[in-house]
């Protein structure tokens, strides 16, 4: 009897020992997840090449090229080379779900990195979470991307629309004591979002300065009745939540009907070649937004050695794009940031360990951010930017104002 | 009162867009019996051809001239080319091809300038007039003007000439027509041709107000429906004045009315439509089509 116990104690044991060692197997294979080898990282995309929001492909262009660089001057990410696979969606969601599949199911890449625009996003937000494959710092700025408990394989990366209404709120709340604010927002989740970090910036107190709400619908050909519904509530402040064609009818509107309140104009709309020249230059001076990045064309980084090291890299990695068009350093400086995260992975290149990394970015310095924003995320705030200065627009460039803001807190849940 | 005006106003301008497009929708229904779905992108499109001349250095007046020209053509060849071969087919196709066009002609657009809004040069002085509390602003007032300025000429050559008669005649009857010695598929082309001109004096009028892009006409599309659905499509003038009073509800409505607001704004002109065909399907001043059995 006690001879049968103590073979059947063996046997437990012995099962035990093999089982431990077959897990020990199993976890020697997860840190190689797909899309990885000795020599090689894949990573894919889905990026606008093509359609209307085809300005925005550019961004991934900028990034590829950084790709590029890292794996001609560092031979790649701890002796992998980068195989970065983009394609064209043409930003319609069909398109993303179908080059998506393609990515995750016939190239087995690691993960999908900067995927490109909101409606895009939430097309394949289910289905990344599903397969467990990291849709790694989307390029959107809805709010709704940083959501661990509910979607752990999905993370921003610019600030928010509403980390952005926020920092406008700060400033309002401290700076115009009698201020009374008229808000024009297309109604759709992005104007929603800018309006509801607005909103929580003035705080129960603030909120009582908005004095009227318009809203718009890109469908409508101009915005003309909304505007003057604004001046006439005796607004002297004006919230413009509004994409670059009716940011220019806007600013044109109110500068041709005598209304003239502090204008906040969404950074969405802040190019000054798309929104601003067609709007009239003298009556855009005086607008205020907010912006992350360094720009290439302003003059005040022209001695900045991190502008500079952007500008030899445009040239030599990417020389058809325009160094002064802040898209291509958003491009780099994302995928900075996507390589720091590889980087710090180190040889455990499971989906699981990136997403730690990610969750894990102790405030690094991307260069190519304004001075003083850090990259920071926590397993339980998943926005890794949420910095942002003023500038104001002087008739002919934007020139950053005033401190640094900090939204970071107001997008948790 | 101050608001109550000023949204009057802005209501006629936006109403003068609407008129614009309408009045080149009725034009071609009435002279070629046909619903074209792509007027609004002709009419984009072929601003884009006057913005291309004025880039090249001509002035406004040779590439508002060298524009309309443009669009005679585009408008008789499409009918010649697109429509003639599907004369016998039955309407719904004609309606599908129309969509074709719509799409097509946007994309294309799209293709060569890119979707960046670029701003279009006025004929109009740009300071805007002061009168009492109203500012009026010389394009909206231009608008309005060249849209009952095209009125006047279209009822003139459909009531005064040898031509315009013709092309009634075509539309009521083309088996008679064609009897008497008039060449019907011609004067089809011609209606085309015609309602394509129209469309880039609108287009020419409105780009400078909202920005030249390639869905600058996909909203106002929808708002020129409702407007020749309200003033009749057999109305030219009603079309025009369903314009005005469109741009009007729909700023009142969105002013006043709390349920509406600005959030309802285009449910405005979808409910027009509706309540005009269930109501009275001619339009406010639309002839019913009687027919001799």
């Amino acid at each position: 009897m006690n001879v049968a116990h103590t073979s059947k104690k063996l046997l437990a044991a012995a099962l035990t020992v093999a089982l431990m060692a077959g897990g020990g197997v199993a976890a020697a294979w997860a840190a190689q997840d797909e899309g990885v080898t000795a020599s090689e990282i894949k990573i894919g995309n889905t990026a606008p090449y093509s359609g209307p929001a085809s300005a925005y492909g550019t961004i991934l262009k900028a990034s590829a090229a950084y790709f590029k660089k890292i794996n001609a001057e560092q031979g790649g990410v701890n002796g992998r080379k980068i195989v970065f696979i983009s394609y064209d969606d043409g930003y319609s969601p069909p398109r993303t779900v179908e080059m998506t599949r393609k990515l995750v199911e016939q190239d087995h890449v690691l993960l999908d990195y900067g995927p490109l625009g909101t409606p895009c996003n939430s097309a394949i937000w289910a289905y990344m979470n599903r397969h467990k494959v990291p849709q790694l710092f989307v390029f959107t700025g809805a709010s709704k991307w940083g959501d661990p408990k509910g979607h752990p394989w999905t993370m921003g990366w610019q600030p928010t629309y509403s980390s952005e209404g926020m920092v406008y709120a700060r400033y309002i709340l401290k700076n115009i004591p009698n201020a009374k604010i008229g808000i024009l927002y297309q109604n759709d989740d992005y104007g929603k979002d800018y309006v509801r970090g607005f909103k929580l910036g003035l705080g129960a107190a603030g909120r009582k300065r908005i004095v009227m709400e318009q809203t718009y619908e890109t469908t409508e050909p101009t915005i003309d009745s909304q505007i003057v519904n604004l001046k006439n509530s005796g607004a002297n402040v004006f919230f413009d939540v509004t994409i670059p064609k009716f940011a220019s009818q806007a600013i044109r509107k109110a500068y041709e009907i005598g209304w003239h309140p502090v204008h906040f104009l969404n950074n969405v709309s802040a190019s000054t070649s798309a929104v601003l020249k067609p709007a009239g230059l003298e009556a855009s001076k005086g607008l205020i937004t907010a912006y992350y990045l360094k720009d290439a064309s302003d003059p005040t980084w022209k001695d900045d050695p991190d502008t500079k090291e952007y500008v030899a890299f445009m040239k030599k990695y990417y020389p058809q794009g325009n160094p002064d068009d802040t898209f291509n350093v958003f491009g780099y400086a994302s995928a900075e940031t996507m390589v720091w995260v590889l980087k710090h992975a180190g040889n455990d290149l499971s989906r699981k360990h990136i997403m730690e990394v990610a969750s894990n970015m102790p405030g690094i310095r991307i260069p190519m951010l304004l001075p003083g924003i850090r990259v920071r995320t926590t397993p339980a705030d998943w926005y890794p930017i949420e910095q942002a200065q003023l500038e104001r627009f002087d008739g002919r460039r934007w020139v950053l104002f005033g401190r640094l803001y900090d939204a970071s807190g107001m997008n948790r849940r | 009162m101050q608001t109550f005006v000023a949204q009057v106003i802005s209501g006629l301008s936006t109403g003068g867009i609407y008129a614009s497009i309408a009045l080149a929708l009725v034009l071609i229904y009435q002279s070629t019996g046909l619903v074209n779905f792509a007027q609004g992108e002709m009419a984009m499109f072929t601003t884009y051809m006057a913005w291309s001349m004025l880039n090249a250095g001509w002035g406004y007046w040779p590439a508002f001239v060298g524009a309309c020209l443009f669009a005679f053509a585009l408008g008789f060849g499409l009918e010649r080319l697109v429509i003639r071969p599907l004369e016998t087919a039955p309407e719904l196709a004609l309606v599908i091809v129309t969509i074709g066009l719509l799409t097509i002609f946007n994309s294309v657009a799209g293709w060569i300038y890119t979707y960046t809004i670029k701003p279009f040069p006025s004929p109009f002085p740009a300071a805007p007039i002061k009168v009492g509390f109203m500012v009026l602003n010389p394009q909206d007032l231009g608008v309005v003007g060249v849209t009952l300025l095209m009125l006047a000429l279209i009822y003139l050559f459909f009531h005064s000439t040898r031509l315009g008669l013709a092309m009634r005649a075509v539309v009521e009857n083309p088996v008679s027509s064609r009897l008497v010695g008039i060449r019907v598929s011609w004067m089809l082309a011609l209606g085309w041709g015609m309602a394509a001109v129209v469309g880039a004096v609108a287009g020419l009028m409105v780009a400078p107000l909202v920005f030249l892009e390639p869905n600058m006409m996909g909203g106002v599309l929808i708002y020129a429906f409702a407007s020749a659905t309200l003033g009749g499509f057999s109305s030219a003038g009603g079309a025009v004045v369903g314009g005005f009073v469109m741009g009007i509800l729909e700023n009142l409505t969105g002013t006043y009315i709390t349920l509406v607001g600005t959030k309802l704004k285009l449910t405005v002109a979808l409910a027009v439509i509706v309540l005009v065909l269930l109501i009275k399907p001619t339009g406010l001043f639309g002839r019913a089509a009687v027919r001799r059995v």
